[in-house]
């Protein structure tokens, strides 16, 4: 077995055999011609068939796609049409007695240059656009027909790089999957192939032709390619593609739908995510919103201390592409426990009952102050909370509401306003339960924090397996301060939503709702299986 | 001629496919189009030395219309600058 490793276009896990793609080799003459009118007419004609051709592909697109994702083919029917480059083309086959191919590849690549070296991202890009559209013109004029290459099997197609134009002639019901060396996650390639739904890895630098033929299986999740897997793996991954499948399934038969009982009573379910590049898995499982978006990861994937504006461009996406849903973000959850280079935290003997989380960031408040900035101005972009971790007092919230006080003026002296937010606390120490009510006064939220709150209800390290056989999950204890909480959120009208892994406990969920609970919020995957429980409880009967 | 000042409000800046869509429009017209911004100019007829440009959000460009039918042209110029960038 071999394993290759890439970028990850989507999570999704692909089975079967290899097909690698490889156009064929062409070599275009720069022997000097004699009837110029003759190639002029064939560089016409063969433009104008790519026209035709991208024309027809955005239809496709459409429909495979949507439109958003089809429009690059509206636009390179429209850069066939551009006068300059037809006239650079018919320049050098009139002046330099090149033939059309010749002459197409060098007026193209010209043009291609011009928008490499762009200083805009987005005109650099475009680069590959005028790529696709030689490749279409040279195509014709060879004569190659692009479907070919794909083989009539269902399979992997493997290749070097593919044009927006290839991904979309590729025929979809052969198509299982895509692993190319180049390209890049938001090309459009990459983009195509995720509206699509197809698992495919990007910038996979192990690609080899001589997979051909070979057994090889796409997992989405851990970015990489395994080549004749073994049967153990195999047969894992099967079982995993097989309950994706079943997702799906369910997806179709839920979606859209309301988290309501039998009886009538509608609760929240949110996902909780642990960066951006979640906000696919939210939509896809239609979760109601973002309950735990944990913002570690502006920290760990760092090698500094993040900026104010790389943080607001993290928390902007997600608050933006989510809006109206809501979302919770919580401030940062660091501690030594979790190991950042460059924040040089002490060495504790009990981190976790350390200087962790809200600890850390009330004493580097210049630290917190950035994320605060951060969040605030992007609650202008949606519908955003902001949640506190680990509070145990009444005075911390009272200093991080202060801070936000403080930022807001800040960024006001800036000229920045400040949308509206909702702040919350999590509920993750006994002491936050025994004083819930005075909390629930001063914020519009909780969410309880399960693991932690078991971890120092029962005072059990979760991760010490040996002490497995004291570890009761559902705790009387530990349902009784759930209860409390809730009770004490509602007496002063917070709403009250549970973010830990007891959420997800599929044999707790008519507890929770008895208990009143208005939120649940879970991963992305187990949105669908809990609002199938939910719509099967029915709170009037007797338990 | 007509001249017509405007300033990208959209924040894409001139983004390809409604560029194109903008050159459209404009080839049905028989007046010379040239578009300005800062020193570099080009004929906005042209979808690839439009893009070429390089024009942002919060870019003043002029644009100059000149020809028989340059009333009717601007007029429907400054309509679709006004509606998409």
């Amino acid at each position: 077995m071999q394993v290759a490793t890439g970028k990850s276009v989507l999570n999704g896990i692909a089975i079967g055999k290899i097909k690698v793609y490889t156009p064929p080799k062409v070599t275009i003459s720069e022997d000097l011609i004699e009837d110029i009118e003759t190639e002029l007419k064939r560089f016409d004609a063969a433009r104008e068939k790519a026209i035709t051709q991208q024309n027809a592909l955005y239809e496709k697109a459409v429909i495979d796609a949507g439109e958003d994702s089809a429009e690059v083919f509206s636009v390179h029917a429209m850069m066939l049409e551009d006068d300059d480059l037809i006239d650079a083309t018919k320049e050098i086959i009139k002046n330099q007695k090149h033939n059309a191919e010749y002459a197409t590849k060098i007026a193209f690549n010209n043009q291609a240059k011009v928008f490499a070296e762009m200083d805009d991202p987005y005109m650099k890009e475009r680069s590959a656009d005028i790529y696709d559209i030689e490749q279409a013109v040279l195509n014709v004029l060879f004569g190659i027909d692009p479907e070919s290459m794909q083989g009539k099997e269902p399979a992997i197609l493997v290749a070097n790089d593919l044009t927006p134009s290839e991904t979309v002639r590729l025929d979809k019901s052969l198509l299982l999957g895509i692993i190319t060396r180049q390209g890049s996650l938001n090309s459009h390639t990459a983009i195509l192939a995720r509206s699509m739904g197809i698992p495919a890895l990007v910038q996979c630098g192990e690609v080899q032709s001589k997979w051909d033929g070979k057994t090889a299986i796409i997992d989405g999740y851990n970015s990489c390619v395994y080549i004749d897997p073994t049967e153990d793996l195999m047969a894992s991954l099967k079982a995993k593609q097989d309950n994706e499948k079943k997702q799906k399934a369910l997806l179709q038969e839920l979606k859209g739908q309301s988290n309501t009982t039998i009886d009538g009573k509608t609760i929240k379910v949110y996902a909780n995510i642990g960066g951006p590049s979640d906000i696919g898995l939210v939509q896809q499982n239609d979760a109601g919103g973002v309950g735990l978006f944990r913002s570690e990861f502006v920290y760990l994937n760092a090698k500094d201390y993040p900026s104010e504006d790389e943080q607001f461009n993290a928390y902007r996406l997600a608050v933006e592409a989510l809006a109206p849903k809501q979302v919770i973000i919580r401030t940062c959850d660091i501690g030594a426990d979790k190991q950042v280079g460059y924040m040089g935290m002490h060495k504790e003997d009990n981190p976790a009952m350390g200087c962790r989380a809200i600890r850390l960031c009330l004493t580097r408040r210049d630290f917190f102050k950035t994320q605060l900035r951060a969040l605030l101005r992007a609650a202008s972009y949606g519908n955003l909370g902001i949640m506190f971790p680990m509070i145990i007092s009444t005075r911390e919230l009272h200093e991080c509401k202060e801070l936000l006080a403080e930022c807001t003026k800040e960024l006001n002296a800036r000229g920045i306003t400040v949308g509206n937010y909702s702040i919350g606390v999590m509920i993750e120490t006994p002491a936050a339960v025994m004083i819930a009510d005075e909390l629930a006064e001063e914020c519009d939220f909780f969410s309880i924090g399960t693991n932690d709150l078991t971890q120092y209800t029962l005072a059990i390290d979760r991760q010490n397996a040996s002490l497995d056989p004291f570890l009761d999950t559902h705790h009387p204890a530990v349902l009784r301060e759930i209860q409390m909480t809730i009770d004490a959120g509602h007496r002063h009208g917070t709403w009250v939503g549970i973010c830990g892994e007891l959420g997800a406990d599929l044999s707790l969920t008519e507890t929770f709702l008895r208990m009143g609970v208005d939120e649940l919020s879970v991963n992305p995957v187990s949105v669908l299986p809990l609002r199938k429980t939910i719509r099967g409880i029915n709170l009037k009967k007797e338990k | 001629m007509k001249e017509i000042t405007y300033t990208i409000t959209d924040p894409n800046g001139i983004h390809a496919r409604p560029a194109g869509l903008l050159v459209k429009t404009l080839k049905t017209f028989e007046s010379k189009v040239t578009v300005f911004k800062g020193d570099k100019n080009a004929d906005m007829k042209k979808l690839l030395a439009l893009m070429g440009m390089g024009i942002k959000q919060n870019d003043t460009i002029t644009v100059h219309v000149e020809g028989a039918d340059e009333d009717a042209c601007a007029a429907e110029l400054e309509k679709a600058l006004k509606e998409n960038f």
